[in-house]
């Protein structure tokens, strides 16, 4: 395994790129982007404005976006892909970290200085219906952006510009659609309206979030096909956000797999889908149900859902559910806690009962970012019955396959002044490094040299 | 169970502190209001009755030659032990007018609000459940017919309808016959409850039937807002999709709509019902105009006119106080039937 | 519409051995809109045996919902049912609604496609399966129902200690496996599944198709999939019927289906979804027919890549296949019974001229 630090590598492969003549021109480049909302906490912290803390939609993202390119930013729900589309263009602030679009730092600018960009910068949002005024007509819908930023000289040049987008974008003849408006419209043909009005002051970027996932099936290829076609048609770059990797690996030059506000595996889509590194990638792929009737429901599913993303766990935010997680992945008590309520559910009511009498107060295994858990015994049970009983767990979990990788984070499990101390190994966050000879790059302990102890 | 009452009781708690800033806010807010106007109170009630020498001396008496910040904390201090002084105009302490004159007002109100409830609740219950049908549609009549007439014309139409010059049912002025209220021990000022607890049966009927057409007038009144809500609220949660699961469980249909769709309309009309006890505390004075009702609001009115200064702020002051006292009931209530509220 | 089963003697029931715990047979919905009676099922025939999963797809308005409603005559007001819908032999069709909300429960089970609003906010998880278990088991003391409620959610990964929460406290996965748990705690032999996966994530969404695929094995509960994913019917389901403009146009053991489909419309919806294996666009030009006014004959024929002149005339009926798989494709039937193409005329058979150009207008 290679011990050079992941910088290095890094700047590495982008000198190398920045050297290449062929490499088309960078757009917006990313670095360590971070976008926190307030939380909505309790009554009394909503009313004094003192937050309950920050849910960190975006943490630490580095991107770069080239002239031409199709960036995907797949992930599920939670994983922040929609914020970072969207601080993007401007439409959230950023808590901290750049935006630098043509080289300019956009990422503190106000709305003033945001709006002659805005021309350049367009968004798609997924629901047709919301982004469409219903009191608007076709014709003012698609051509409010030239009035906005003051584009044309008269009647006659925006009804030509409308009709050059209407047309573009499939609705033909243009002269049905400009006096409709969006109620007699389907789906698919507002969605459609929805990118005329986009492209019609010849944007350079395009974040489209999510833009077929409401249309139905047999109209969203359609529609991809309609964004290739503008894409080639007008010169245009796109970021597309989505949970759905099919139409990801089919639309997309590159991809990047987000798991609660950070890139977890960023690399060009091929490679990424032949390959998978990451856990949480390789997790994804198999879970998409495949019209192919020779592929089976996979049986090892990751398990859990999503954490809750104002409490993230310690370390790599996917290892409580990661099948290969390592000892630094970020292990603490409220692994010890999902562990004991997975196997409670396995077993008879009498038996589940037994066990959890052991513990006095199961809330307290439930505290975040416990890395030395003292656990106090039930009442009529002492703490050599709970220290054997953890001690047990750990030989099954350990005999079992798959092995069960919680307790390779715990370091060392005692009896101690009436309670059952234990101690989790030290927390390491994975970073994102570039793999090499690839041209993908994974935030996972497994490839950082780190994994081999 | 206990992390759920916990947290309602935490809730609870955090509500109660966050009403005293909100509580100074309302007294800053009356303070100045009060000392804005032009000229000062005391010349305003008595200006060219006394002569000046005594006007000076009155102000120095009222404490109006003080500086603001220490009139603003005997404001404060008469505010915390509820002692707002006397009225300029006919000399009465004006917590007694308050309470004398509140009690009768809060007959009034809850009266009130109990027909708009009586009336309200079950027509919009039923408006929604059977849309469009005979109830829905004389509901709804009824609902704009009321919400739309004048106080005074629904309490005249009454009292013309009821009164000695119509069918002489009803008496259609005052709390009381005049011997009836004066022979009433007081100690809740509420004369319908003081006639009970004192056992005076025949002072009952007697006070109950005054209530009955003032309180119908501005039930009425308050009415029309209960049923075309609870209505929408109904027409929703049947549609909702919970109601549709619970069908698809096989509930009774009766249990469906009272238990799903009935209860959780329910819910947002508590916070409107408590916005209408505030409104109606205060609202009132018109319906207690037209029937000759004691209440503060004819009192507040009358001051007014006075330019009474020490009785205006001492009631407006409480109202502040009262509307606070509500919301934060409101607040509870809410918590307690719906859970989400809690968080 | 006749079934026409000229290959059937060749082809051994070997599915049909057990006898069908649903029996559909010519089921129409209607509803009643301005524009005169709209057929969103029209004429729909298929059985669904005990421990087995059939997965309904479509495009959306094609009547798969209305269907799976139908079946428990949760149909909206306005709309009419009719046609067999054969429970165990009880024709639900002509029940009473008390006799039929009687049923719902205890004997048919509908699972949603939006959890997070399924589940009343006012009250405890608890409180809605003792609802439920009292309605229709009485005489259940408090200790069985909680016993019973509990191990229904165990068996959907909900712990105990979670039984006397709220439903805003759970995520929209755990509030599907609840809603899962609450239509499996009365055991009933049929299940209705209406997208319950679309509102979810992706690694979500697999996790409740297992739990989907385990319900027949464990339960032995006769399971109606419906779907717009082709993805899951091809793994969870063992038969597929595919749904077009109210009529079910191909029906069969679903590995069949997915690798030879049959009927064009089949083909094309195949070809147009997007999947991984995905290298080239297609899609199914046109959009589907307002069912309130269809076409004449075959209903897909505006759109199909391979119609006949007769097609655009007269109705397909429905042949069964040497492959067991049922389609009402004039090209099939003309294939398993070649007298039937006199029903089609003298130049029925030659290509629809040029299919008429559809554009964007028609689009869905």
């Amino acid at each position: 395994m290679p011990t050079k630090p992941d910088t290095d590598a890094a700047t590495v492969a982008m000198d190398k790129r920045a050297e290449d003549p062929v490499e088309p021109e960078t757009l917006v480049e990313i670095e360590n982007l971070e976008v926190h909302f307030g939380l909505r906490g309790g009554l009394l912290s909503r009313m004094t404005g003192r937050g309950a803390g920050a849910v960190k939609a975006v943490d630490g993202v580095n991107l770069t976006l080239r002239k031409g390119e199709v960036l995907g930013l797949v992930g599920e729900s939670g994983s922040g892909k929609t914020t970072l589309g969207r601080t993007l263009l401007g439409l959230n602030s950023p808590t901290s970290g750049a935006i630098r679009y043509r080289g300019e730092d956009i990422a503190q600018y106000g709305e003033r200085q945001l709006r002659p960009l805005r021309r350049k910068l367009q968004m798609v949002f997924q629901d047709p219906h919301a982004s469409l005024n219903p009191a608007m007509d076709i014709r003012t819908a698609v051509g409010h952006p030239l009035i906005i930023h003051n584009l044309v000289q008269d009647e006659a040049d925006y009804e030509a510009k409308v009709v050059d987008a209407l047309e573009r974008v499939g609705l033909t003849p243009p002269e049905r659609y400009l006096t409709k408006y969006p109620s007699d419209l389907s789906g698919g043909q507002k969605q459609r309206a929805v990118l005329a009005r986009a492209i019609i002051a010849e944007p350079e970027l395009l974040v489209a979030d999510e833009p077929i996932s409401m249309l139905d099936m047999s109209v969203r290829a359609k529609i991809l096909q309609l964004m290739l076609d503008l894409k080639r048609d007008l010169d245009l770059t796109y970021v597309y956000v989505t949970h759905d990797l099919a139409s990801a690996k089919f639309f997309c030059d590159n991809i990047a797999i987000m798991y609660l506000g950070r890139i977890v595996e960023y690399g060009p889509t091929e490679e990424v889908f032949a390959d998978p590194k990451h856990p949480y990638t390789k997790a994804l792929l198999a879970a998409i149900p495949e019209p192919d009737p020779n592929k089976a429901v996979p049986r090892d599913l990751p398990r859990g859902e999503i954490p809750d993303a104002a409490r993230p766990p310690l370390g790599c935010s996917f290892h409580p559910r990661c099948p290969v997680a390592l000892a630094g992945c970020g292990w603490e008590a409220r692994d010890l806690r999902a562990l004991l309520e997975r196997r409670w559910l396995e077993m008879p009511v009498e038996e589940y009962a037994k066990e959890k009498a052991l513990f006095a107060d199961l809330t307290a295994l439930g505290e975040p970012e416990v890395t030395r858990l003292s656990i106090a015994p039930g009442r009529g049970h002492t703490q050599e019955e709970v220290l054997e009983y953890l001690r047990n767990l750990r030989e099954e979990g350990s005999a079992a396959q798959p092995r069960e990788p919680f307790w390779s984070g715990v370091v060392a499990m005692q009896a101690e002044g009436g309670h059952v101390v234990l101690e989790f190994e030290q927390s390491r966050d994975p970073r994102l490094r570039l793999l090499p000879e690839t041209g993908v790059q994974v935030a996972c302990h497994l490839y950082d040299g780190t994994g081999d102890e | 169970m206990s992390k759920q009452s916990g947290s309602l009781r935490r809730y609870i708690l955090t509500r109660i502190a966050l009403a005293v800033p909100m509580v100074f806010i309302l007294l800053v807010l009356v303070f100045v209001m009060m000392r804005v106007a032009p000229g000062d109170p005391i010349a305003a009630s008595q200006g060219g009755k006394l002569s000046a020498v005594e006007l000076a001396a009155r102000r120095h008496a009222a404490g109006f030659d003080r500086p603001l910040y220490v009139q603003f904390w005997e404001y404060l201090k008469s505010v915390g032990t509820l002692n707002f002084g006397t009225t300029f105009s006919d000399n009465l302490s004006v917590r007694d007018v308050i309470i004398q004159r509140g009690g009768a007002t809060l007959s009034l109100s809850l009266g009130a609000l109990l027909v708009a409830i009586v009336i309200g609740v079950p027509v919009g219950l039923l408006a929604g459940r059977f849309r469009d049908r005979g109830i829905d549609v004389t509901g709804r009549l009824f609902a704009i017919v009321t919400y739309a007439a004048p106080a005074f014309v629904l309490g005249l139409l009454a009292q013309l309808a009821f009164g000695a010059n119509g069918l002489g049912l009803l008496p259609t002025s005052g709390q009381s016959s005049l011997l009836v209220g004066l022979n009433v021990p007081t100690t809740t000022h509420i004369l319908i409850l003081d006639a009970a607890i004192a056992g005076d049966w025949s002072a009952v009927g007697d006070i109950a039937q005054h209530l009955v057409l003032p309180s119908v007038t501005l039930g009425l009144i308050i009415v029309g807002v209960f049923i075309r809500m609870i209505r929408v609220n109904v027409i929703q949660t049947l549609q909702g999709d919970y109601v549709e699961a619970a069908r698809a469980r096989g509930i009774k249909e009766t249990a469906v709509v009272t238990r799903h769709a009935f209860r959780n309309a329910l819910v947002p009309v508590v916070t409107v019902l408590g916005l209408q006890v505030a409104m109606l505390l205060g609202g009132s004075v018109l319906t207690e105009k037209t029937f000759n009702w004691p209440g503060i609001g004819q009192a507040l009115i009358t001051y007014i006119n006075a330019r009474d200064y020490a009785a205006v702020q001492g009631i407006v002051t409480v109202f502040a106080l009262v509307v606070v006292v509500i919301s934060m009931l409101i607040d509870f209530v809410n918590a307690l039937i719906d859970p989400r509220v809690r968080y | 519409m006749t079934t026409t089963d000229a290959a059937a003697p060749a082809v051994p029931a070997a599915d049909d051995a057990r006898e069908p715990v649903l029996s559909v047979r010519d089921m129409r919905v209607w509803y009643g809109t301005e524009r005169g009676p709209v057929r969103a099922v029209d004429g729909v025939s298929f059985d669904v045996r005990p421990g087995e999963t059939l997965g309904l797809v479509g495009e959306s308005g094609c009547g798969k919902s209305t269907l799976g409603r139908g079946v428990l005559g949760l149909t909206p007001p306005g709309s009419a049912v009719d046609g067999e819908v054969l429970l165990r032999g009880t024709n639900l069709v002509e029940l009473t609604p008390k006799e039929l909300q009687k049923r719902r429960g205890p004997e048919l089970g509908l699972i949603f496609q939006e959890p997070m609003t399924r589940l009343n906010p006012l009250m405890k998880i608890s409180e809605q399966f003792e609802e439920t278990l009292r309605t229709h088991e009485k005489g259940l003391s408090k200790q069985e129902i909680r016993e019973r409620s509990l191990e229904a959610l165990r068996g959907m990964g909900i712990p105990p200690s979670r039984y006397e929460n709220y439903p805003h406290e759970f995520s929209g996965g755990m509030r599907q496996r609840i809603m899962i748990a609450l239509a499996l705690v009365l055991r009933p032999a049929f299940v209705v599944a209406d997208e319950p996966t679309t509102a979810l994530d992706v690694l979500v969404e697999a996790q409740i198709i297992k739990i989907l695929a385990d319900l027949r094995k464990n339960f032995d509960t006769a399971l109606v999939l419906i779907t717009h994913n082709l993805g899951i019917v091809a793994e969870a389901c063992d038969r597929v019927a595919v749904m077009y403009a109210g009529h079910i146009v191909e029906q069969g053991d679903s590995r069949e289906v997915f690798a030879n489909p049959q009927h064009p419309y089949t083909k094309e919806l195949l070809r147009s979804t997007i999947s991984l294996s995905t290298t080239g666009l297609h899609y199914i030009p046109g959009s589907p027919p307002d069912l309130g006014n269809p076409p004449e004959g075959c209903r897909f024929h505006p759109r199909c890549p391979v119609a006949m002149r007769g097609c655009a005339v007269v109705e397909p009926p429905e042949v069964r296949l040497r492959s067991g798989v049922r389609s009402t494709c004039w090209h099939q039937a003309i294939e398993v019974d070649p007298s039937l193409a006199d029903e089609l005329g003298t130049d029925g058979r030659e290509p629809l001229a040029a299919v008429k150009e559809i554009s964007v207008a028609d689009e869905a």
